[in-house]
C-alpha cells in the first residue's frame, strides 16, 4: 500500500500529461482539417497558422482540442487510441496473421529466448574456465570487462547480412545477436558469483578433502546463484534489444522490430507506439519471469525469504 | 593450408606463455597483468590474420584485420567527419542533455518522499525497456540531423541516470543526517555538503552504464534516417554496398570511441570519489 498509491499518482500524472501535450502536437492539423470540415477557425489564413507556434495556436482553438486526440496518424498519438489499436492488433486477429502483434511478437520472442540461451550457456561456460584457470582468467577477463564498453549493437546490421550472403536467414542471425548481447552480462556476473564464497568456506572444503570438482557443485555453483540471476535479467532485456535492433537492417517483414520500420516508412504513428508497448510488455513479462524464478530458486535454496 | 596450421601453432605458443606467465613467480607484478591480455589480443588478431588469408575468405564475409587497418588509415577524413556527426554532436550532445535533467528532476523528487516512492519503480521499470525502440518516432519529430539521435540518448540515459542519482541521495545513514541537524545546516547544506558527495559513487555508476547507453542509441537511431553522414549512417549503406572493410573500420572507431569515453568517466571517478572503499588500492 505504501507504494501503490504514489506509483499509481505518478502514472496518472503521466497519462495526464501526455494527453495535454498530444494537444499542441496535433493541433495544426486538427484546426486544418476542422476548417475544411466549416467549423470557425482562428486566425483564418492557413499561412498564418503555419507560421504560429502549437501551444498558441491550441490556446486560440479550444474548440479543436478534442479533434487532436482521434486522428488516424497524428504526430502523437494518445494512450487511449494505442491502447485500442493493441487491442485491435492482438486480440481480434487471429494469431497467425501478419496482421497480429501475437505473430510479430512471437518471431521477436523465439529469437531473443534462442539467443539469450546461447548466449548464457556459453557465458556460464567460459565463466566457469575463468574460475579455473588462472592463464585464462588473465587473459580473457580484462576484455570482457573491456568489450562491455564497446557499442556491440553497431555489428547487428553487418551480422545479419555477412551470414544472409553465405545463406543462414531467419531466426539464426538474430539469435546470435541476442546471444551476444546476453553473453558478457552473464560471464561477468557469473565469475563474480562462483569467486563469492569467502576463504573460510574454502578452506572447510580443504579440510573435508573435497576435489575441485566437488568444491564447484557444492560450494561454488550453489554461491553463484544470486548473482547469476542478476545478470540473467540484464541478459534477457539485453537479449529482446538485440533481436529487435537484429530485424531493422534487412527490411525484414516480420518481428516486432519490422513493425517499428515499417509503421516509420509509411507514417503508421499509431502502429509504432502500439509495436513499442508491445515490446514493453514483452521486456516486462521476460524480466517478471526471470526474477519469479529467482525468487523460487532463492527460496528453496534458504537464500531469500 | 600452411597459414592455418602456422596459426594454430601461434594459438599453441602463446597460450603456453601464458599459462607459464600466469603461474610463474611475478603473475602479480602490474607488467604481467598487462602483458598476458595484451599477448592475447595480439595472438587473436593475429589467428584473424592468417586464418583469413589462408581460407582465402572473400571480403564480404570477413576482411582481414590489415584490411581494416588500411581502410581506417586511408579514409580518415570520412571517419572523423562521421565521429563529429554521431559521437560529438548525437552521443555527447544526448548524455549532457540528459544527464543533467536526470540530475535536476532527482533533487527534486528527493524532496518529496511521495514523490520518490512514485518514481523510482515507474523509472527502473523504464529503465528496463527497449528504449532505442522510439527511434523512429524521435526521428519523425525531430528530424534527420543529430538532434533526433540526440533526443534518443536523452531517452535513453535519463532514466538509469535518475534511479541511479535518486538511490545515491538516500546513501546516508540517520546519525551523518542528525549530525548535519546539530550543525543547524540548511537543506541546500546538508544537500551540497553531506549528500551529493555520498551519492557520487551512485552517480558515477550511472554516468558510466550511460556513457556506453548513449554510443548504441545515438548510431542506432541513425538506422531509421539521418543526414549522408553518421557513423550508423555509414554503418547501414557500407553493408548494403558490402563494404565491409568499411563497417569494420566504423566498429574500430567506435570501440575506441566508447572506450575511451568510459575511460574518461571512470578516471574522473577516481579522482572525485578517492574515498571510496572500492577506489582504494
Amino acid at each position: 500500500m505504501r507504494t501503490i498509491l504514489p506509483v499509481a499518482v505518478v502514472v496518472a500524472a503521466i497519462v495526464a500529461f501526455w494527453y495535454l501535450a498530444a494537444i499542441p502536437m496535433n493541433i495544426h492539423f486538427a484546426v486544418t482539417s476542422a476548417q475544411r470540415a466549416g467549423a470557425e477557425v482562428t486566425p483564418e489564413s492557413g499561412a498564418e497558422r503555419r507560421n504560429m507556434g502549437a501551444i498558441a495556436l491550441a490556446a486560440r482553438n479550444p474548440a479543436q482540442w478534442t479533434d487532436s486526440w482521434t486522428q488516424a496518424k497524428p504526430r502523437l498519438p494518445v494512450p487511449h487510441q494505442v491502447v485500442a489499436e493493441l487491442w485491435r492488433t492482438t486480440a481480434l486477429q487471429h494469431p497467425a496473421s501478419k496482421q497480429s502483434l501475437v505473430y510479430h511478437g512471437w518471431v521477436t520472442l523465439s529469437a531473443t529466448v534462442v539467443g539469450f540461451a546461447i548466449g548464457t550457456g556459453l557465458g556460464i561456460l567460459l565463466a566457469i574456465g575463468i574460475v579455473h584457470s588462472r592463464a585464462m582468467d588473465m587473459s580473457v577477463m580484462p576484455w570482457a570487462i573491456a568489450s562491455q564498453t564497446i557499442p556491440i549493437l553497431a555489428i547487428a546490421p553487418m551480422i545479419i547480412v555477412v551470414l544472409n550472403s553465405i545463406g543462414v536467414q531467419g531466426l539464426i542471425p538474430k539469435a546470435i545477436i541476442s546471444a551476444y548481447l546476453s553473453f558478457f552480462p552473464v560471464v561477468v556476473g557469473m565469475v563474480k558469483g562462483l569467486r563469492s564464497p569467502d576463504a573460510m568456506q574454502f578452506d572447510l572444503l580443504k579440510t573435508y578433502n573435497a576435489s575441485r570438482s566437488e568444491t564447484f557443485w557444492k560450494l561454488r555453483l550453489p554461491a553463484s546463484a544470486p548473482y547469476l540471476f542478476a545478470s540473467l535479467k540484464v541478459g534477457i532485456a539485453a537479449s529482446l534489444v538485440g533481436a529487435i535492433v537484429g530485424e531493422l537492417p534487412t527490411g525484414a517483414s516480420r518481428g516486432l522490430g519490422a513493425r517499428l520500420l515499417t509503421g516509420s516508412y509509411y507514417g503508421q504513428t499509431v502502429q509504432i507506439w502500439s509495436a513499442l508497448f508491445a515490446t514493453a510488455i514483452l521486456a516486462a513479462a521476460l524480466v517478471a519471469i526471470v526474477a519469479g524464478i529467482e525468487r523460487a530458486t532463492l527460496k528453496r535454496m534458504g537464500l531469500a525469504t | 593450408m600452411i597459414l592455418i596450421i602456422a596459426a594454430l601453432a601461434l594459438w599453441a605458443i602463446m597460450w603456453t606463455v601464458n599459462v607459464r606467465l600466469a603461474n610463474g613467480e611475478s603473475a602479480g607484478t602490474s607488467t604481467v597483468r598487462l602483458l598476458v591480455p595484451l599477448l592475447f589480443g595480439l595472438t587473436l588478431l593475429a589467428m584473424w590474420e592468417l586464418v583469413v588469408r589462408g581460407l582465402e575468405l572473400p571480403i564480404v564475409i570477413l576482411p582481414a584485420p590489415s584490411v581494416i587497418a588500411e581502410r581506417v588509415a586511408g579514409s580518415g577524413p570520412t571517419l572523423w567527419v562521421d565521429f563529429k556527426q554521431t559521437f560529438l554532436k548525437g552521443a555527447l550532445g544526448g548524455y549532457a542533455i540528459g544527464c543533467t535533467a536526470a540530475f535536476l528532476t532527482a533533487i527534486l523528487v528527493d524532496r518529496w518522499d511521495f514523490l520518490r516512492r512514485g518514481l523510482l519503480p515507474v523509472g527502473s521499470f523504464v529503465a528496463a525497456l527497449p528504449i532505442v525502440g522510439t527511434a523512429p518516432i524521435l526521428v519523425m519529430w525531430y528530424g534527420f540531423d543529430w538532434h533526433s539521435k540526440a533526443a534518443v540518448v536523452v531517452l535513453m540515459v535519463f532514466f538509469p541516470m535518475l534511479v541511479n542519482i535518486v538511490a545515491g541521495l538516500q546513501d546516508t545513514t540517520q546519525m551523518q543526517r542528525d549530525l548535519m541537524k546539530t550543525y543547524a545546516a540548511s537543506y541546500w547544506q546538508g544537500l551540497f555538503k553531506l549528500r551529493l558527495p555520498a551519492a557520487m559513487p551512485f552517480i558515477f555508476n550511472g554516468l558510466k552504464i550511460s556513457s556506453t547507453l548513449a554510443m548504441i542509441g545515438a548510431i542506432v537511431a541513425e538506422f531509421f534516417g539521418s543526414p549522408i553522414v553518421g557513423m550508423g549512417f555509414r554503418i547501414s549503406t557500407s553493408v548494403g554496398q558490402l563494404a565491409l572493410d568499411m563497417v569494420w573500420a566504423e566498429i574500430v572507431v567506435a570501440a575506441l570511441a566508447g572506450s575511451a569515453f568510459y575511460g574518461v568517466v571512470a578516471l574522473i571517478e577516481r579522482r572525485l570519489t578517492f574515498w571510496h572503499p572500492s577506489q582504494r588500492r
